[in-house]
């Protein structure tokens, strides 16, 4: 293509450098390296097809500029540009739709300090008013460090929580989660912070409560917290690739037989039939076909993909290799949020071990199947969760959904057939494919087969994920967390998510299985499990759940783009109280903008943003003349 | 409206046909023609914004969305399949619910005053009533072109957030007037992948923030423009204007019924592309090209849309009446 670049933005040594090591050296005068052959290089330019079937390197090639400043200046943007054959204002539009890339010149040192809903009531309001009062409003500060507010950092358990990027030559991030404002400027100041090497070391404060004891009725956290997971052996030792080799003794079609008959769905949110979209994948003629594991986990209270990829890491490697087994995949991506540090130095530590001994790559276990994993880490955006929004940032485009169909089982990633499941999801096949479909499927309900992971945070005694056969109680749940604080009255509970809705102390008796919550009215979602006792504002908590789905949405469809603005301006109105007529003329405002985001946005994000608030207004009687607070 | 004669179509049919039921009408279609064509086909208008007959549906401004039996959500008519033994229903209540709405949300956050009439009548068509989210924020002093995504500065209590901000005029030949662009992603798709391929602007930011932009928000001089003006061409707003239109527009001397359209052959080169002529007192004001033209599919190049000045340099000392020379010169 016919680049015209920025005029007069030449890329810095540092920016030059952090791309070519991800590149490798430029291999011409055009793609921005030295004019080493002046006869051909003046005539001659390489790439074309072949470069423009890289664009998927777009994203960490503006990570790999950001590591190097700390923003993407003009010059960074052209070394990329020239570098990959993108158009500037293409590449421009892809960096702006994150979060945390910046296009103005920004210190080196930036921490995101998380305000939404699980920290704002544990401490995180305070420590962005003690932020500003330190370093200024957000986004100023002394040109060494500054900060900005963040949405769920997914360190809900142990709020607050606050993210550090470093750019540059102390390159790192790091999570800090309960923290101080000393303890983060101390940080941000170049300070070492010990990262616990097991999820539940170091701290006393247990990711995983449950697993403070051996206990056998844990599966998916049976090695969290007990098993190093920096070490191989240490997996292999507990069982890890022994399903692996019983599924390339049983084949494929055999392990697909195991996962239909375990009747598995997915963990995600949207509880599709895992054996069906692998099975679909399998069958599907059009090569090659790929795996994506998506732990872009963002959903606001939200946090076991998480725990499972820093506590487990090699059994999500086996897992997704089993998969992609039986679905004849050759390439896999596990694509981590940006805000997820440790999770994505475990996975990355993970898969070169599993790579150097013959588990990923060519020929597994002698086995003849070949097969590898690379990791992409997004760069703050919830949307890019949703599947085919996944796809357009893996890609190297705006993470903007695509409209469905066609499915990704048929046009997926680059266009192929392609598996999408959640971790959760995923690091259920050793034990389908180990004990056999039928015996998962006897475990928990006749529709809800296995086990499930549950994140509690907020007004609970014992945050942290917990696993329980479906079938369990809301009631059980919240009483083996401990329940709220003593003293405390609950209030509600935020069930599923910022995307799905409030339930009332009175519902406590709700079965947590798919069919259960959903004759309820309610959804399991992504299994957040978030107490409010008698102290917490609530309409302070819908509030930032408005903010926030009006952060997230990607802008692509009317009804979202603005449907979120005015549905946050309603509650504005109302809680200041300054409407527009009526209470009720609000309540009506804000349903009616409710229907169009249900009906007519394009992708789930839309469709859910306004199910919190609504239920909220509905269950807890908000601005109906009796506030939840009172 | 025209759903006419589209091209981008020509390579998709086959010569089977699918058979479904437009509100209670059957209907049958080639395969692979979308719902819109099926609606069309039984003489039901659609309501569309980012919709363009020479252009891949983009399906994003939601507004010809349509129930189909056995969907949990509501379909886009114009980039959804039309599929064998479908049920789609054009005017239910859902149906109106959506496309008021939607109307609503855009109007009362854009200055829909210089869009087609087609657009300004869906306002009316769908009882939209944009006043009711308040009035239109005043300006908080920071620059669309640089929102922090994934950030908001909130709307002032009591006010409705809008696009307002100041028209980008960089050069003599167009206006960007973002203050009216409903984000229709047409003038994107023209300049890149469907039409020019020039990829001057791309949608930037996130959320309500999003919006058309060079890289860095740079003046388009400074870009990869070519000043084709094809991206005009298929602004369905007026965000993207002739200069010539914007200062008679400014000037209150714009008046479209007494123009004229004349159709020539562009001069310039042997390719031969349809010109339509608009001219107001025997002056040329803007130049299109007929977008079911099969040659030009409405496009143009710099100098067949801006390359007239010459005709009506009668009376003058300075062309353009400035004494810079034109961006494209």
């Amino acid at each position: 293509m016919d680049l015209r670049l920025i005029q007069n933005a030449t890329p810095s040594a540092a920016e030059r450098q952090a791309l070519d090591e991800l590149l490798g050296p430029p291999e011409s005068a055009w793609r921005g390296g030295a004019r080493r052959r002046p006869g051909l290089d003046s005539h001659t330019s390489h790439g074309g097809h072949a470069l423009r079937r890289e664009r998927d390197k777009l994203l960490p090639a503006l990570h790999a500029i950001r590591d190097a400043t700390g923003y993407i200046s003009p010059g960074g943007l052209n070394y990329v540009c020239q570098r990959l054959d993108v158009p500037p204002a293409d590449a421009y539009g892809v960096a702006t739709f994150y979060a945390l890339f910046s296009l103005e010149e920004q210190p080196p040192v930036v921490a995101h300090v998380c305000d939404d809903i699980a920290c704002r009531m544990n401490g995180g309001l305070a420590l962005c008013q003690q932020f500003e009062e330190r370093l200024g409003p957000e986004g100023s500060g002394d040109g060494k460090m500054t900060w900005h507010r963040s949405p769920c950092l997914g360190l809900c358990d142990r709020a607050p929580a606050v993210m550090i990027q470093h750019a540059g030559t102390d390159l790192r991030d790091e999570a800090l989660a309960p923290t101080t404002i000393d303890d983060v400027l101390g940080a941000m100041a170049g300070e070492n912070v010990a990262v616990p090497r097991f999820a539940g070391d170091g701290d006393g404060s247990p990711w995983a409560p449950q697993t403070l004891e051996p206990d056998d009725d844990l599966y998916l956290l049976r090695r969290v917290g007990r098993v190093d997971p920096e070490n191989l052996d240490s997996y292999r030792a507990t069982g890890g690739y022994d399903a692996l080799r019983r599924a390339f003794d049983i084949g494929p079609e055999a392990v697909i037989r195991e996962i239909n008959d375990s009747k598995l769905v997915g963990r995600g949110g949207a509880a599709f039939p895992s054996g069906r979209k692998i099975g679909d994948v399998a069958r599907a003629p059009a090569r090659p076909h790929y795996i994506i594991c998506n732990a872009d986990e963002s959903e606001p209270g939200t946090f076991k993909d998480r725990v499972l990829m820093e506590g487990d890491p090699f059994a999500l490697i086996e897992s997704m290799t089993i998969a992609a087994y039986a679905a004849g995949c050759e390439q896999g991506y596990i694509y981590v949020r940006g805000e997820y540090p440790l999770a994505r130095s475990r996975m990355q530590g993970a898969i070169d071990a599993a790579r150097r001994r013959g588990f990923l790559g060519e020929n597994i276990m002698g086995e003849g199947y070949s097969f590898d994993i690379e990791i992409r880490r997004g760069a703050g955006a919830y949307i890019c969760g949703e599947e085919t929004s996944l796809f357009n940032s893996l890609e190297g485009f705006r993470g903007e959904p695509r409209a469905k169909p066609p499915y990704p089982t048929q046009v997926g990633l680059f266009g192929k057939p392609t598996i999408v499941n959640n971790v959760e999801t995923l690091m259920n096949l050793p034990r389908i494919v180990l004990e056999g479909g039928p015996a998962f499927a006897s475990i928990g309900t006749e529709n809800s087969t296995g086990t499930k992971l549950f994140c509690l945070s907020g007004s609970i005694q014992r945050p942290g994920i917990y696993e329980f056969p479906f079938g369990v109680t809301l009631r059980e749940v919240l009483d083996a967390a401990g329940g709220v604080p003593e003293g405390r009255e609950l209030r509600a509970v935020l069930l599923g998510g910022a995307a799905s809705s409030f339930v009332t102390p009175d519902e406590l008796d709700m079965e947590l299985t798919f069919e259960g919550t959903r004759a309820a009215g309610a959804a399991l979602g992504s299994a957040v499990i978030m107490p409010f006792d008698d102290t917490v504002d609530m309409t302070d908590i819908i509030l930032r759940i408005a903010a926030f789905f009006r952060d997230e949405s990607c802008g692509q469809c009317v009804p979202c783009r603005v449907g979120t603005v005015r549905q946050q301006e309603a509650l504005h109105r109302l809680v200041e109280g300054k409407t527009i007529g009526t209470v009720e003329d609000e309540l009506r405002l804000i349903d009616e903008v409710a229907q169009v985001m249900k009906d007519a946005s394009i992708c789930g994000l839309g469709h859910t943003a306004p199910i919190a608030v609504q239920s909220a207004i509905q269950k807890l009687h908000l601005f109906n003349g009796r506030s939840a607070t009172t | 409206m025209t759903v006419g004669s589209t091209v981008h179509k020509l390579t998709l049919y086959t010569n089977r046909t699918v058979t479904l039921s437009v509100d209670g009408q059957d209907v049958s279609v080639p395969e692979g023609a979308n719902i819109i064509d099926a609606i069309e086909k039984v003489g039901i208008d659609t309501p569309t914004l980012c919709y363009g007959e020479t252009l891949k549906p983009v399906n994003a401004c939601r507004v010809c969305v349509v129930e189909v039996e056995g969907s949990r959500t509501l379909v886009p008519a114009c980039a959804a399949k039309a599929e064998e033994g479908m049920v789609i229903k054009t005017d239910t209540e859902r149906v109106r619910h959506s496309r008021k709405l939607v109307m609503e949300l855009l109007a009362s956050s854009v200055d829909l005053s210089y869009a087609e009439e087609r657009v300004q009548g869906y306002v009316g068509d769908y009882d939209a009533n944009p006043e009711r989210f308040g009035p239109p924020a005043p300006q908080n002093g920071h620059s669309r072109d640089e929102a922090h995504t994934g950030h908001h500065h909130p709307t002032e209590v009591g006010y409705a957030a809008t696009v307002q901000q100041p028209p980008k005029i960089d050069n003599d030949l167009y206006v960007r007037d973002y203050s009216k662009c409903i984000l229709c992603y047409k003038c994107v798709q023209g300049c890149g992948t469907d039409h020019q391929n020039t990829f001057a602007i791309g949608v930037a930011g996130r959320g309500f923030d999003a919006r058309i932009a060079t890289e860095f928000s740079n003046p388009l001089p400074d870009s990869a423009c070519v000043y084709c003006g094809n991206c005009i061409a298929v602004c369905p707003t007026g965000a993207l204007m002739f200069k010539s239109e914007w200062d008679m527009r400014e000037a209150g001397t714009w008046d479209e019924s007494e123009q004229t359209q004349t159709s020539t052959i562009c001069p310039y080169c042997g390719v031969g592309c349809t010109l339509d002529l608009h001219v107001q007192d025997n002056r040329i004001v803007k130049v299109t090209s007929p977008m079911d033209h099969d040659v030009t599919v409405g496009n143009l190049c710099v100098k067949g849309r801006f390359g007239w000045q010459f005709v009506q340099n009668f009376d003058e000392e300075t062309p353009n009446g400035s004494e810079e020379a034109g961006a494209a010169s």
